[in-house]
């Protein structure tokens, strides 16, 4: 999936790829779509809560060793 | 102000104690719904940590002044984060040290009663999932039932007491949590014990726990007598420790009674489970102390920390064995089943040895409530 900005927050335990997340997301304009790697499989359950809470759109999840989201700027 | 840490330990005397304790979990709203430290005067606020990123000011007037207050997370990192942002508000706050992983994992050791001869029996209670394990010493010698993964906990215990592990046994094949039993065994060179009907498909050798299948523990002086009792799973045992104790494993517990539906077998089991209670248990001494594999409230928690109660007062209080109309207790146990524990199948397979899981996912996979009864 395109995405116009990656965030690595692999190795990253919580909450700091969410705070990462989020300062990332300060960067790009509405429409725009953030890939995030991350390794923390609590990321899951509370990158998909943030972004609801925070307007935004979880557009994908990949799972595996290292988790993938793509999250479209609200 | 520098902020404070809480063991699970410390939480759990809260508990027992009946003390207050102000809970700000900062887990997502699932999570926290699905789950939460619950005491008698324990009162929560919910609030995400990824809501207070850009500070704590909207959340200060919630939290009382007169109250100790823990802030909780899964892991640790976002509640020592959130504590921190509290304490440089002005407040004194704990968080929780390892999170609701550490809380999962905790086991409170109590003592139920002696034995004759100077035996013991102790009730390892997992405060935070539920899980009741128990270990009897009698001269030297220890039988461990149900335990948890945890399995250095006992192993540690049954050194500082001086005794040796002889027996283990899993009263059934469990579904809520992985069985620490075989490395137990593994470890003490013990004897693991199963009921073989729930261990046709495991992958390792094991000792085929059935009926009259006693073991005597310290040189013939404590007696574990194998009562078969199928309902909850097909080869559910239950044991009479030294005709004082019946452990029903998850059979039958405080306030409620076992589940038939974790093997996938509702219909084919209830008949089992409703003929173990109303027949086989209640043709047993009143005068037994029921000691469950599960407790599901902190209500069922004695002054003591302990889950245990007289049979005679089960028969008279418990819901579930007070069904008369076999139709009505089909109703209750096969309709209406509370949501099934999380991973459950791969949890049974974890412990028939068929997959092997690590650490971390094993962690994973037993996050949660056990949700193993019927009210």
């Amino acid at each position: 999936m395109e995405s116009n900005k990656v965030l690595d927050a692999k190795g990253l335990a919580c909450p700091m790829p969410i705070v990462k997340t989020k300062k990332a997301m300060n960067e790009l304009e509405a429409g725009q779509v953030l890939e995030i790697h991350a390794t923390d499989k609590g990321a899951k359950n509370d990158l998909a809560a943030w972004a609801k809470s925070g307007g935004h759109e979880l557009l994908q999840t990949e799972e595996g060793d290292v988790l993938k989201f793509w999250i479209k700027k609200g | 102000m520098t902020v404070h840490v809480l063991t699970a330990k410390e939480v759990t005397a809260k508990i027992i104690n009946k003390e207050p304790l102000f809970i700000l979990d900062v887990r997502n709203e699932n999570d926290f719904s699905d789950w939460k430290i619950e005491g008698h005067y324990f009162d929560h606020l919910n609030v995400p940590y990824f809501d207070l990123l850009d500070g704590v000011e909207e959340i200060l007037e919630k939290i009382p002044s007169d109250k100790e207050v823990l802030v909780v997370c899964a892991k640790e990192g976002s509640s020592v984060m959130v504590a921190d942002m509290l304490s440089e508000a002005g407040l004194i706050v704990s968080y929780l040290k390892g999170g609701m992983k550490a809380w999962s994992e905790y086991l409170e050791p109590v003592k139920v009663g002696d034995l004759k001869e100077g035996g013991e029996i102790y009730q390892f209670v997992r405060i935070g999932k539920g899980c009741l394990s128990y270990m009897i010493i009698s001269n030297g010698e220890a039988a461990i039932i149900d335990a948890t993964r945890m399995a250095d906990v006992y192993i540690n215990f049954a050194k500082e007491l001086g005794v040796t592990v002889k027996h283990v046994f899993d009263t059934h094949l469990h579904a809520d949590h992985i069985s620490g039993g075989r490395v137990i065994a593994e470890a003490t060179n013990a004897a693991y014990w199963l009921p073989p009907k729930d261990a046709e498909e495991v992958m390792f050798d094991y000792k085929a726990l059935e009926e009259g299948s006693d073991v005597v523990i310290g040189n013939t002086t404590i007696t574990i007598q194998s009562l078969y009792s199928p309902g909850h799973t097909i080869g559910s045992t239950s044991f009479i420790v030294d005709d004082q104790y019946l452990l029903s494993g998850d059979i039958l517990f405080i306030d409620s009674i076992g589940r038939p539906d974790l093997a996938g077998m509702a219909e084919d089991w209830v008949g089992d489970l409703r003929e173990t209670l109303y027949t086989r248990y209640k043709a047993l001494s009143d005068e037994l102390i029921v000691l469950p594999a599960h407790f599901m409230i902190i209500d069922e928690l004695n002054d003591n920390g302990s889950v245990a109660e007289k049979l005679g007062t089960l028969f008279a209080e418990n819901h579930g064995l007070n069904i008369k109309d076999e139709a009505e207790f089909r109703h209750l146990v096969t309709d209406n089943l509370p949501p099934q524990p999380n991973a459950y199948q791969e949890i049974r397979e974890t412990n028939m040895g068929k997959v092997s899981p690590d650490e971390e996912k094993q962690r994973e996979m037993e996050i949660g409530p056990n949700r193993c009864a019927i009210r």
